[in-house]
């Protein structure tokens, strides 16, 4: 897992719509990016379902919601739209995982990242970060409030 | 913007649905979630008390307000687990026709009902359940507390 203090390894990847997204596109901003196994979890209650319901709290701290999983872009807006939300969903798909790997989160035995939570600071810099101790538990909403407050 | 830190899970309270006597376990559940249902029926044979608490995940399920809603609405003419209840145990009928019959069928004042379970206060209402369950970390639901304390999906015994 990478750690806080160092610099966010910045990279491009393709939104939900197939347009590419850079890292650096935030600098000035915070942002969180959420690391996740997959689309369409079974889980009741499935995480970024979660943090949409508190968003308007997330970004009234100035903090921008980001997913992050290696399910392709297509994928990603199937999942959006199932879900009606509009977090931007980020494809780790090819070379696959290898934003996963840059931040130390992804999962070799399982072939997917684990659920991380990374904050980064307005000048890109690792601020704070959370692993699960598995990719089956997620973390609740009020650590990321904790982290922010 | 409320605080959404971490809390602890605030004790069971006379603004809390309780059911049952005794010491008991505080279940944060989602009236649209499979899993609930099927844990609301595991549970209801606990001897002990189940305090329930709203935490409806909109975007995981769109039905849910409207169906923690009609439970408020329902409880404000005595009826809250009557309509909880019913809401588990037949879930492929939760339009809105359906809460009609089960308000008809429970004897309320449908009139009541349908202006009760659009006011601003009751949603507030189950806000107040969701924040709280926020901020003491549940993370899906069904969440269940024992003691105040979290218990595990895969410790769980009802």
């Amino acid at each position: 897992m990478i750690a806080a203090g160092s610099p966010a390894p910045d990279f491009t990847l393709r939104d939900q719509d197939g347009e590419k997204v850079s890292l650096s596109d935030f600098r000035g901003r915070r942002v969180l990016l959420v690391f996740y196994p997959g689309d369409f979890s079974p889980v009741c209650g499935d995480q970024l379902s979660l943090y949409q319901e508190v968003k308007p709290e997330i970004a009234a701290k100035g903090v921008e919601l980001i997913g992050i999983s290696v399910d392709s872009f297509f994928a990603h807006k199937a999942f959006q739209e199932k879900l009606g939300f509009d977090t931007t969903l980020l494809s780790d798909f090819e070379p696959k995982g290898e934003v996963a790997r840059a931040y130390g989160s992804y999962l070799d035995k399982f072939g997917f990242a684990n659920r991380t939570l990374v904050l980064i600071d307005a000048d890109g810099q690792v601020e704070w970060t959370y692993e699960s101790p598995n990719p089956g538990e997620f973390p609740g909403a009020n650590v990321i409030f904790d982290a922010l407050a | 913007m409320s605080d959404l830190t971490s809390a602890p899970v605030p004790p069971i309270g006379p603004g809390d649905h309780v059911r049952g006597e005794g010491e008991g376990l505080i279940v944060y559940a989602d009236l649209a979630c499979p899993r609930c249902a099927a844990a609301w029926v595991e549970m209801a044979g606990r001897p002990n008390s189940i305090a329930f608490r709203h935490f409806p995940v909109a975007s995981k399920h769109p039905r849910s307000p409207a169906l923690h809603a009609a439970a408020e609405a329902a409880g404000l003419q005595g009826r809250f687990f009557e309509m909880v209840d019913s809401l588990y145990a037949d879930r492929g009928r939760v339009d809105d026709p359906h809460l009609w019959e089960r308000v008809e069928r429970f004897g309320l004042d449908l009139e009541r009902f349908q202006r009760d379970r659009r006011s601003a206060d009751l949603a507030a209402r189950v806000r107040r359940d969701f924040l709280s369950g926020v901020r003491a970390g549940v993370a899906g639901t069904p969440a269940v507390f024992d003691a105040c304390t979290l218990v595990p999906v895969r410790e769980r015994e009802f």
